[in-house]
Formats: structure tokens, C-alpha cells, sequence
């Protein structure tokens, strides 16, 4: 049968995989050490890049895997969701975002991994993300326009540079690759 | 039993071993992993449990309490599922252990303080780009999309651009 195999995600069996899927993403960032503020942290210092490395394999390791199961037909990805473009909300809030993500030294899923861990500070990240959107959500009347502004879908960079799939893929795999060396080289005391 | 603390794997195989996670749940389930989600949705159900005339008319919180409602939500369960393996995870490298984690500039009062406040402008940041690191930035730049990209840019310029302001608390 053509993947995707479940449908309704908010099955019973949906929720038992989303617990999964959940639990594997949890340890994978854990044995990273991303639940540790200091060393995610150590990504805007330039004296550990894990965050990079990690984020970076990942993204490659599941493009090359949705390509080619794709490709062979295993994967039918016009039924794999695509998140939506909103260009201005997705520039302002990523700028808002990475600056709260510099405050915090965690993120919102790597909030969740050191809390799990024991760290008080994972906690209060975790409650101050809560409060965050609790209060956006409660005021979110003039940030409406902003927030429904230049929409584009599911777009794709292949379909808004007009260059094919693939082409881009390799073209990720090559950045990625090259973030990678330049990561190595920062690393290294001089 | 030892109470040795394992050093973290390599970063590369943790990140490859993630990236066949998301892999999985996209074969699985045809969507992608996220974090934000989990919180945007207790939010909307906390406040239709209080004020459900003023959720049902909120235009950011009515999508959460739409369809099977806010409480049996897919990021929901699966953030739970990263709680219990992220406790899981630690527990067998011997790392599950009660701190309060800060960098020498700061004492654990202040530690709190900002990372409370941190979490608020990740929240902040979060609604408004319809994501995070994680269901927009990991999962929608896996799947190439413009908009994911555009963010993870963003939220490294934006954290690039903070992080000299605060590195007497972390260095």
C-alpha cells in the first residue's frame, strides 16, 4: 500500500504513533545534548555547533528519504503536508523567535527534553513558551493583518525557483555539506 | 548500578537517527514532527474551559478547538512522547538529575527569570510564523518549503543578533 498509511491522525492508532514518533524525536534530541542550554547556546558563540550539525543531518537524512521513497512510488507525496508560506509572519516571527530562542537557550521541543531531564530551567522555558502564546492568542486582534499577510501555500523551493526536485535536493545536500566542514573549522581552537 | 554520566553521542548520527524519525512519521502518518502546536492547543482548550464564548470567537484559538477538539490533538500526544523520551534517554546515560542549568553570568534566579522570558518571545515568535524549530523549521525544511527556510534564516539571525547582548549571562 502507498504511504502515507494512516489518515486520520487523531485515531486512536494515529495518537499511539504520535506518542512514538514523540518519544524517538525526544531521545534523539537528548542523547544530542540539546536538552543542555548551555551547550544549544554554544551554537551562537561559535564554540559548539551540535545545533547546526544536527539540525542539518536531519533535514538531508528525510529530504533524501521523502525523494527517493517518492520517486521509487513508496511515498505518495502529494499527501504528505507541506507547511504553508507566509512570508512577512514567518520573517518577523522567526527574527522574534531566534532571539527568544537566544534568551532562553532552548527551544520549544528542546524545552520539553530538559525538563523531562530534571532542569528547572527547561520548566520555566517550557511555562514561559505556555504564556507566550496563551497572550499572543488572547491579543491577537492587531496582529491578525500581520499574521494573515503575503500567503503562498504549500510552496515548495522547487516551485518558486522553477528548478526541478531533485536539482534542489542535491543543491540542499551540497549546502548542507559545506555548513558542515565550515562548522568543523570554527570548532577547532585556534 | 553506575552513576556515571555518559558524554552525548556524535551529532551527526543523533541528527541522521532524528532525520529517520521524521522519515517515519512521514511514511507513517504524512505529517511531520512539531513542538509549538502542543502548547498553541492547551492554550486554546484552557481558555475555552474558562471562557468558551471568548475562545469560540478568538480567530487564533478556534482552529485548535475545531474537528475532534483541543485535548486530542496529534502534537499534543506526541510532545508528551518527547517528555518520555527525552526522561527515558537520560535516565539510561545516567544524566536524569535535578539542576537548574545557567551560564556563570547568571545565578538561577535570573537563570529562570530569562528563560521564562525567553519561552514568552519563542511564543511570541511561534504563533506568529505558524511554528518553531521543529514543526516548521526540521519538518518543512525537510519538504523543501519556501516558508521553512525563510524562518530557520530568520530565527539564526535573529538569535546571531541577540546573542552579544547576552553573552555576560552565558559565557
Amino acid at each position: 500500500m502507498t504511504a502515507p498509511w494512516i489518515d486520520g491522525d487523531t485515531s486512536a492508532a494515529g495518537l499511539a504513533i504520535a506518542v512514538g514518533c514523540g518519544a524517538a524525536f525526544g531521545a534523539a534530541l537528548e542523547r544530542a545534548g540539546l536538552g543542555s542550554a548551555r551547550k544549544l547556546v554554544g551554537q551562537f558563540y561559535g564554540t559548539d555547533l551540535t545545533v547546526l550539525k544536527v539540525m542539518l543531518s536531519a533535514i538531508v537524512v528525510a529530504m533524501l528519504g521523502a525523494f527517493w521513497l517518492g520517486q521509487l512510488g513508496v511515498l505518495d507525496l502529494a499527501r504528505v503536508a507541506v507547511p504553508e508560506t507566509w512570508l512577512a509572519p514567518q520573517l518577523v516571527g522567526g527574527v522574534v523567535f531566534g532571539a527568544g530562542m537566544a534568551i532562553a537557550g532552548l527551544c520549544p521541543g528542546t524545552s520539553c527534553v530538559a525538563a523531562a531531564s530534571g532542569r528547572g530551567d527547561g520548566l520555566a522555558v517550557m511555562l514561559g513558551m505556555f504564556s507566550g502564546v496563551l497572550v499572543t492568542g488572547l491579543a491577537f486582534a492587531p496582529l491578525r493583518a500581520l499574521y494573515e499577510a503575503t500567503a503562498r501555500g504549500p510552496l515548495t523551493l522547487s516551485a518558486w525557483l522553477g528548478v526541478p526536485y531533485g536539482a534542489v535536493v542535491l543543491a540542499v545536500v551540497a549546502i548542507a555539506l559545506a555548513g558542515f566542514g565550515i562548522a568543523e573549522r570554527i570548532e577547532r581552537p585556534a | 548500578m553506575t552513576c556515571e554520566r555518559r558524554p552525548y553521542a556524535d551529532p551527526y548520527v543523533t541528527g541522521a537517527c532524528l532525520g529517520l524519525v521524521l522519515l517515519a512519521a512521514f511514511v507513517i502518518t504524512g505529517r511531520g514532527l512539531g513542538a509549538s502546536g502542543a502548547f498553541a492547543t492547551t492554550a486554546a482548550g484552557l481558555t475555552h474551559a474558562i471562557a468558551p464564548a471568548q475562545a469560540e470567537a478568538n480567530p487564533y484559538f478556534a482552529r485548535y478547538l475545531a474537528g475532534d477538539g483541543p485535548w486530542r490533538d496529534w502534537l499534543l500526544f506526541e510532545i508528551g512522547g518527547v517528555a518520555l523520551g527525552g526522561a527515558v534517554s537520560a535516565w539510561a546515560a545516567g544524566r536524569l538529575r535535578g539542576q537548574i542549568e545557567r551560564g556563570p553570568g547568571a545565578r538561577s534566579p535570573a537563570r529562570l527569570v530569562l528563560g521564562f522570558a525567553g519561552g514568552a518571545v519563542m511564543g511570541l515568535g511561534a504563533v506568529l510564523a505558524r511554528g518553531c524549530t521543529s514543526g516548521l523549521a526540521l519538518t518543512g525544511g525537510a519538504l523543501l518549503s519556501v516558508g521553512a527556510w525563510l524562518f530557520m534564516l530568520a530565527a539564526f539571525a535573529g538569535a546571531y543578533l541577540a546573542a552579544p547582548v547576552l553573552r555576560r549571562v552565558w559565557r
